[in-house]
């Protein structure tokens, strides 16, 4: 199994371990509703360097870029960053991944760990003339998340890291180690990730967990970081995302551009569009106890109308939500469905997305 | 991690507290620790007559769900209630407050099946690692 180069720090901390898509990560520290809260009221630490790190370079990145994404890579000045898909010529989703430009020459993607294979190898057959470098082996990623992350970054950047805007970039010393500081997270929190050579990572770590201790910064393993990202909405690939489930149906319609005139996916989204969708991912939380889970059966008037792709029990809300997809006219707000939860019907309601909105404290 | 010395214990992590043919049951300091913050419980009713080794609950944490299974056989005879308003009792006071059921066995020559403390603190040291 692979192993971060965060493993032994992991260790001293006492995290539990699970395997992730053939990573051994921490699943949890001091407990997954401790350490969620601790991102929503303070601050939380995550290493992802498990993600794949991908590089378009050369003449021909912006315009590989382009043809191989969703979203517009032409609204980006360098140093920002978009959410964007990877898609298949018939829309459905290869991956949902994080482009950062670092110059008209360099473009920066980052994938999930489970698709970084199979991307790299999409990805290099529809470059052009771009030269794609796999970064991922030399990368760690680490994430500063929660209210308190750009102070408790702020302290150790030799760069004014607080007047970055959101999905900003830049390249700054971070306890004298060369870091690519990203305004971005899957946390629905302000925060940060952190791309750093795997040499200087334990050091990062360390310096980090010192300089926020008085804020109350954790540790967070991956099973807070599902709970955050399910109460922001944010969908994770494999569960609310596949290679058959289009954005139009993912509600992630924002992120895709159908006004750049070439894209793979566009002729099949245009028709999608035109058609109108079959079914659309939708939030619901439980009205009586119980937990829904991935692949639980979602019933409308007495029908199996879909499938959960995510639910767990949300420690700021205190009750139980989840994603599923549903035919359109059973996704408004307010419609009332039921979840198999093994053999016994629990009532539950469709509610706006996201769950969980942070409060924005004003200037950041 | 504790092991009260008073409890008899099962394979699947439920401990019993003995009292002639009445049997309190709960889960055990390992099972709340291995599950993780504790925040759903589904208990059985009192009349439901429950079968060792079989499934007669579950305890969900926020990641995993989990069956309780009845160490003994037996009729429920009480549930604690708090525990479906509370569940996180069970990540804090596993061995009193956060008992899960009451339960008159049917068949006491069951009992001689279960481990004694000193038994599951070795039989959780070899499933734990």
């Amino acid at each position: 199994m692979n192993r971060t180069p965060l493993f032994a720090q992991h260790q001293q901390r006492g995290a539990r371990f699970v395997d992730f898509g053939g990573w051994e990560m921490p699943v949890q520290y001091s407990g997954i509703i401790a350490e969620h809260t601790a991102v929503r009221t303070a601050a939380g630490l995550f290493d992802v360097s498990h993600m794949g790190e991908i590089e378009l370079r050369g003449p021909g990145a912006l315009a590989a870029a382009q043809e191989l994404t969703a979203n517009d890579v032409g609204r980006l000045a360098d140093g920002q960053a978009q959410y964007s898909l990877l898609l298949l010529p018939s829309g459905g989703i290869v991956d949902d991944i994080m482009v950062y430009r670092l110059s008209a020459e360099r473009l920066l993607l980052c994938v999930n760990a489970g698709n970084a294979e199979k991307d790299l190898a999409w990805i290099r057959d529809h470059a052009g003339t771009a030269e794609v470098v796999d970064r991922s082996a030399e990368t760690a990623l680490l994430a500063l998340q929660g209210p308190r992350a750009t102070a408790i970054l702020a302290r150790l950047a030799a760069a004014d890291v607080a007047s970055l805007a959101r999905f900003a970039c830049a390249e700054v010393e971070v306890a004298g180690k060369p870091v690519l500081a990203a305004r971005t997270g899957y946390t629905g929190e302000d925060g940060w990730e952190l791309y750093a050579g795997n040499a200087d990572a334990a050091p990062l770590w360390d310096a980090l967990l010192d300089a926020g201790a008085g804020d109350g910064l954790a540790p967070v393993g991956l099973g807070a970081r599902d709970t955050l990202r399910l109460e922001a909405a944010l969908p994770l690939y494999g569960n609310d995302l596949d290679e058959t489930t289009t954005p139009l149906e993912a509600r992630l319609g924002w992120v895709v551009r159908l006004d750049k005139p070439s894209f793979i996916g566009r002729a099949a989204l245009l028709a999608q569009r035109a058609a109108g969708v079959t079914r659309k991912l939708c939030g619901f939380a439980l009205d009586e106890r119980g937990i829904a889970r991935h692949d639980h059966a979602i019933v409308h008037d007495g029908s199996e109308v879909g499938r959960v792709t995510s639910g767990s029990q949300s420690p700021t809300l205190g009750k139980a939500i989840g994603l599923g997809y549903v035919p359109p006219h059973c996704a408004d707000v307010g419609t009332e469905l039921e979840i198999d939860i093994r053999g016994r019907r629990v009532r539950a309601t469709v509610t706006p997305l996201p769950f969980y909105r942070r409060i924005q404290a004003g200037g950041s | 991690m504790e092991f009260p010395e008073d409890l008899k214990y099962s394979k699947e992590h439920e401990w019993v507290l003995l009292d002639g043919d009445l049997a309190t049951i709960g889960i055990t300091d390992f099972a709340q620790d291995q599950l993780g913050d504790i925040v759903f419980v589904e208990l059985p009713s009192v009349g439901d007559k429950v079968a060792k080794d079989e499934a007669f609950g579950v305890v969900e944490s926020v990641k995993a769900v989990s069956d309780i299974y009845a160490p003994l056989s037996g009729t429920v005879v009480e549930v604690n209630d708090d525990l479906p308003d509370s569940p996180e009792m069970l990540n804090e006071d596993c061995y009193s407050d956060a008992w899960i059921v009451k339960i008159r066995l049917s068949d006491q020559a069951e009992i001689a099946a279960l481990m004694n403390a000193a038994a599951y603190e070795k039989f959780t040291a070899e499933e734990g690692e």
